[in-house]
């Protein structure tokens, strides 16, 4: 724990809660302006969720803690996500818990929450989204855990913040075809785990379609906003992943206000360039059968192991 | 060109193979299968090209213009051709309907092929363990076990002859990589072939459309008059 580190994660924590409505709010426009329309504004998602906020909390009859809790859990993950991966600085604010697998499994139980409080509503809805979001689930972590191992070979370390360091150290690195596999893999995997077409479609709500909004059609008010919200968030914690993983320029190395300025404005422009252009992506695309989702994370899953494969075969050339 | 430029293209490059092969396993429509052929066939020449220029070997850069030409060129061209025909005829949807095994468990079968060619090819790797090109070599083996996995679950004519050449681009890419200088006769007499191969099987797929109005292989179990 070091005072960089520290700094980054305040940061971090206050730019990623703040900017992730927008970065959806961007994302919107962009896909409105392609279509021809000219779109609510990137402001629109903060005046919703004030919107939301505001009202009075309602829960359904019957409906037990688990209902209650799910969307504190859900941004209270999310919240410690967005502090531990090293976004913003090169080091983390708490080493340990930006290991690998503490992120990915911190990720997880957000969802694993959430579709607990969709299954507790007893609504037919409630549980069909929930049944397909854990089935995606259950085939987004092998993927995610095994490409951010592809990347944790060369590395030594299954630490993030080291991983960050090391492609720091070594430019040449993002070139490898490891880290160019694992990449596409991991693009699959934030597609996938964030809820955007091809694999679910997050402006739908026909029900034979809905996955993650029909989780969540009981909810109301400022816990609708808590969970639009952390939804936001992951989006934008899971296209930071991406962006330190495999563009790690700009990050800052040391705690001085400049250092810390470019780092936060280079974190910004990446993640609105990804989420930018995975919106323009989604307009050309129609989303797949939910039978086909299977298919496209198994052929993430096989780049993923390719990916390990060659970073441990051909780490012995270089 | 520097040690690590030349370590690092020559992996990107096997990199780009192996990514290949498997985007041409994921996917059925035919158009997407033959687009990522024509990719492949340019990741397997600028393998052959920064072997040439590693080596200052001018007959090495005569195969990579020639797998260019070939491989990147005129396969996917002819393939092409072969599929506006079928498409002209419009017989039935131009992808791949009901393969043997479902693409998600081969893909997943696929993973295990690219382990497994890893511990094949372990010890043509450790005759040479100073040489990165030999480290590369399970790359191409992977792609050899790929298409040849997909030649064997693909129903349809077009794709099997897509999964044939991607062994044979495997099988170019491992001689690429294994043999310290190739003969230029030998390795012009390979690639005829398989041109005349595909030129054969494409009269094949032809004749087999005008006869049954379907190029599924099924359908000639039986004999008939």
């Amino acid at each position: 724990m070091n005072a960089l580190g520290i700094t980054g994660g305040v940061i971090q924590a206050v730019v990623i809660t703040g900017g992730a409505p927008l970065l959806t709010g961007v994302m919107r426009q962009v896909r409105a302006k392609l279509e021809g329309r000219k779109g609510p504004g990137v402001g629109q998602p903060w005046r919703d969720l004030r919107k939301q906020f505001r009202k009075e909390a309602v829960a359904p009859e019957g409906t037990s803690e688990i209902f209650r809790v799910a969307p504190l859990a859900l941004v209270a993950t999310t919240v410690v996500t967005a502090v531990v991966v090293p976004f913003v600085t090169s080091a983390s604010a708490v080493e340990p818990m930006a290991d690998l697998f503490a992120v990915v499994a911190l990720l997880a139980m957000g969802t694993a929450t959430l579709a607990l409080a969709a299954i507790d509503t007893g609504t037919a809805f409630g549980g069909m989204g929930a049944s397909r979001e854990v089935t995606i689930l259950a085939l987004v972590e092998p993927t995610l855990l095994v490409s951010i191992f592809a990347l944790s070979v060369p590395a030594g370390s299954t630490n993030l913040a080291a991983i960050v360091a090391a492609t720091l150290n070594d430019p040449g690195r993002v070139l490898s075809p490891a880290s160019m596999l694992a990449a596409i893999a991991l693009t699959v995997v934030t597609v996938a785990e964030t809820g955007r077409i091809p694999v679910d479609n997050p402006a739908t709500h026909l029900e034979l379609t809905m996955v993650h909004e029909a989780m969540i059609l009981e909810y109301a008010g400022p816990d609708l906003a808590l969970i639009e919200l952390a939804s936001s968030m992951r989006l934008c914690v899971f296209l930071g992943l991406l962006a330190s993983l495999f563009a790690p320029w700009g990050i800052a190395a040391s705690p001085t206000p400049l250092a810390l300025a470019i780092g936060t404005a280079a974190f910004a422009a990446k993640v609105v360039a990804g989420g930018a252009v995975l919106a323009a992506a989604e307009v050309f695309m129609a989303k797949i059968r939910l039978f086909r989702v299977p298919e496209l994370l198994a052929g993430s899953f096989l780049l993923a192991v390719a990916a390990v494969a060659s970073s441990y075969f051909l780490a012995g050339a270089s | 060109m520097t040690n690590t430029a030349y370590v690092e293209l020559l992996n990107l490059a096997c990199g780009a193979l192996l990514a290949t092969a498997v985007l041409i396993l994921w996917r059925r429509q035919f158009a997407a299968i033959i687009r990522w052929f024509g990719v492949q066939g340019l990741a397997l020449a600028s393998l052959a090209a920064i072997l040439a220029v590693h080596g200052h070997d001018a007959r090495l850069g005569a195969i990579a213009a020639g797998v260019f030409a070939l491989r990147a060129v005129a396969l996917p061209w002819l393939l092409r051709r072969a599929l506006a025909r079928a498409e002209a005829a419009a017989v039935q949807p131009q992808r791949e309907t009901r393969p043997l095994v479902n693409v998600t468990a081969s893909l997943l079968a696929a993973a295990v092929l690219t382990l497994l060619a890893y511990a094949v090819s372990q010890p043509l790797t450790a005759l040479t363990p100073a040489s990165p090109a030999a480290h590369a070599i399970p790359l191409g083996m992977a792609v050899v076990l790929i298409g040849f996995f997909s030649l064997v679950t693909r129903r349809r004519a077009l794709a099997q002859v897509t999964s044939f050449l991607l062994m044979d681009n495997g099988i170019t890419a491992v001689g690429l990589l294994t043999v310290a200088s190739t003969s230029l006769l030998v390795e012009l007499g390979v690639s005829l072939d398989v041109l005349l191969a595909v030129l054969v099987l494409q009269v094949l797929t032809g004749r087999l459309r005008e006869t049954f109005g379907s190029t599924d292989l099924d359908e000639l179990r039986e004999l008939r008059d």
